[in-house]
């Protein structure tokens, strides 16, 4: 395994009043994509925001190559070269689709040549360059997100359930994106309800439970073991 | 090539309901000027009751236009925004009255200088103030709703005082520029010139900001704010510093208008912000929180009413915009041109 790019070494965050993360360990490695998994509510949006900077965390390191991000405000850690894509999307409704593109590349003008490969990915983010991003489906929308996070080379992307809610044929498209994604090397922490997807696109996997992680290891060894999905994430279907 | 299958999407044209539906808050300006007329039912008083109500709405879209992003953007309260109404009416006051030989002499470039000079200083001081009152008074109470509106009202009324130690208690009586005084006769109505400058001034200041806000960064990232601030710190951007630049630049709006006002009324007393906030916060609201554009629209509507409903029916005027916001907001809970989402 090669260095890890990321790392959390027992992260504690409350929301409120409530408890969320006891502690989470968690170690993403660069270059590959670590899937985050788990039943609803045990955490892993939470863990999204508070490496994002979004949820402050109260106890535990959050390191970004070997540099503690754990009390850096959100727009830092964003410079730091964090590409994020929330669960709701985040989209500026009001604002163009090119607009919302233009924000995405914070340090410069777009390039074209990355945006023509994002083109290439989500062909309708072109056909709807100049309309309102309000008036994108929801897989548009998404798409919009992703392409968000991929408006500059980022060196982690936080991706939370892009697949949600989404009918099969943009879930494919989405898929085959974010393949291309990993193709160029990128390093990816993702939240995926999806199995199928996950299984898919996953390289390492980290299992969370009631606010912590409970298991790490390889995709490809959770995917092959049913007895421990059913014990980790209580997965009873059948992955095709 | 992905397996899914061909995916050519179409946006479905809207329909004429709904175009109609969307287009409907800027139709409303002409549709109140039209409707003026057969209520005023004699031409040349419309037109010199639109001209008046234009300039009003100008003035108060000048100095609402503040108060709706710094809601906007940072979910901010400011009921000491109207201190910087008052401030700015006395500190240009002041400044035109020093430059006495300009604004006195038969000149309309020496006029406009003074004016223009006068309008730069209340800009310049109450963005100044603006920043100091955003470290010491809002900072604070970011989130709180309850403690902003306290905390803010206190401010209001130390300045308030602050400009009676200053200035005396008095209302100060005060004559416009020699050029800017009298009316000019259009189509057998006369026009008064300060209304036409305001005007002018407000539809400049109005395309301004637009320009600003469609075709800059900065104006991209506080549209972006007001709808979701988080996203745009994600982003990379420090929405903190954009949040103070708009507060200062919202206050020397404020400051503005009450230049452009104090003018316009000819007497400026320290509690003429004030009772200009209740005019301000009924523009914020119909126009919806966070909307420059709506707030312009409003500005205009609640100018033209006002100006309308004195002419026909006097003793209905103080209770004309209350009625329009009360339509308004049964019409669109959210105010003409929402914004801001619900958080």
């Amino acid at each position: 395994m090669s260095e890890p790019l990321l790392r959390l070494e027992g992260v504690e965050t409350d929301i409120g009043r409530y408890h969320i993360l006891h502690g989470v360990d968690l170690t993403v490695p660069t270059g590959a994509v670590t899937m985050l998994l788990g039943r609803n509510g045990v955490g892993k949006t939470t863990t999204l925001r508070s490496i994002m900077g979004h949820w402050p965390t109260k106890a535990g390191r959050i390191v970004l190559d070997w540099q503690d991000i754990a009390a850096w405000p959100t727009p830092d850690r964003a410079r730091a070269g964090i590409g994020y894509v929330p669960e709701n999307m985040g989209i500026f409704t009001d604002l163009t689709v090119e607009e919302n593109m233009v924000l995405a590349a914070a340090s410069g003008p777009l390039d074209p040549a990355r945006l023509e490969t994002i083109f290439e990915a989500f062909p309708p983010l072109r056909t709807f360059w100049r309309n309102e991003a309000g008036n994108l489906s929801g897989g548009q929308k998404q798409m919009l997100s992703i392409a968000r996070a991929m408006a500059e080379r980022r060196r982690l992307y936080l991706i939370d359930e892009p697949t949600k809610g989404l009918a099969p044929a943009i879930v494919a498209t989405m898929a085959s994106a974010l393949k291309r994604l990993k193709a160029d090397g990128a390093t990816i922490l993702m939240v995926e309800q999806n199995f199928a997807v996950a299984k898919a696109l996953g390289d390492h996997a980290a299992v969370m439970d009631d606010g912590r992680v409970a298991w790490t290891g390889s995709m490809a060894e959770l995917a092959g073991d049913a007895d421990l999905q059913q014990r980790l994430m209580g997965l009873s279907m059948e992955v095709p | 090539m992905s397996a899914a299958p061909d995916h050519t999407p179409t946006m479905a044209a809207l329909g004429l309901a709904e175009k109609l539906g969307r287009a409907m808050p800027l139709l409303l300006v002409p549709l109140l000027i039209l409707i003026g007329i057969p209520a005023v039912g004699n031409t040349s008083s419309w037109l010199t009751l639109t001209v008046s109500g234009l300039a009003m709405g100008m003035m108060i879209f000048i100095m609402a236009s503040g108060l709706t992003l710094v809601f906007g953007l940072m979910d901010v309260i400011n009921f000491g925004h109207g201190a910087f109404i008052s401030v700015g009416a006395f500190v240009g006051i002041s400044t035109l009255a020093a430059l006495g030989s300009w604004s006195g002499a038969p000149s309309l470039v020496l006029n406009l200088a003074a004016v223009l000079a006068a309008a730069i200083a209340a800009m310049a001081v109450t963005g100044a103030l603006g920043w100091g009152f955003e470290r010491v008074i809002v900072k604070p109470v970011y989130g709180a709703h309850l403690k902003q509106i306290l905390v803010t009202v206190g401010g209001l009324i130390v300045i308030e005082q602050l400009i009676a130690v200053i200035w005396g208690p008095e209302e100060i009586f005060l004559t416009r520029p020699e050029s800017l005084k009298g009316a000019i006769t259009f189509a057998g109505a006369a026009l008064e010139k300060y209304r036409l400058l305001a005007v002018g001034v407000g539809l400049v200041l109005f395309v301004a900001m637009r320009l600003v806000f469609r075709r800059t960064k900065i104006g991209l990232i506080v549209r972006a704010g007001v709808e979701n601030g988080e996203m745009v710190e994600a982003l990379g951007y420090r929405l903190r510093r954009v949040f103070i630049g708009t507060f200062i630049a919202g206050s020397a709006l404020a400051g503005l208008g009450g230049v452009m006002w104090g003018l316009y009324e000819e007497v400026i007393t320290a509690g003429m912000g004030e009772e200009m906030m209740i005019l301000v916060f009924i523009v914020v609201i119909i126009g919806g929180l966070g909307s420059v554009e709506g707030a312009f629209i409003g500005a205009l509507l609640v100018g033209l009413l006002q100006n309308y409903v004195a002419y026909v029916e006097p003793k209905a005027a103080l209770v004309s915009n209350i009625g329009l916001m009360t339509a308004i907001l049964m019409w669109r809970p959210q105010g003409m041109m929402p914004v801001v989402k619900a958080k």
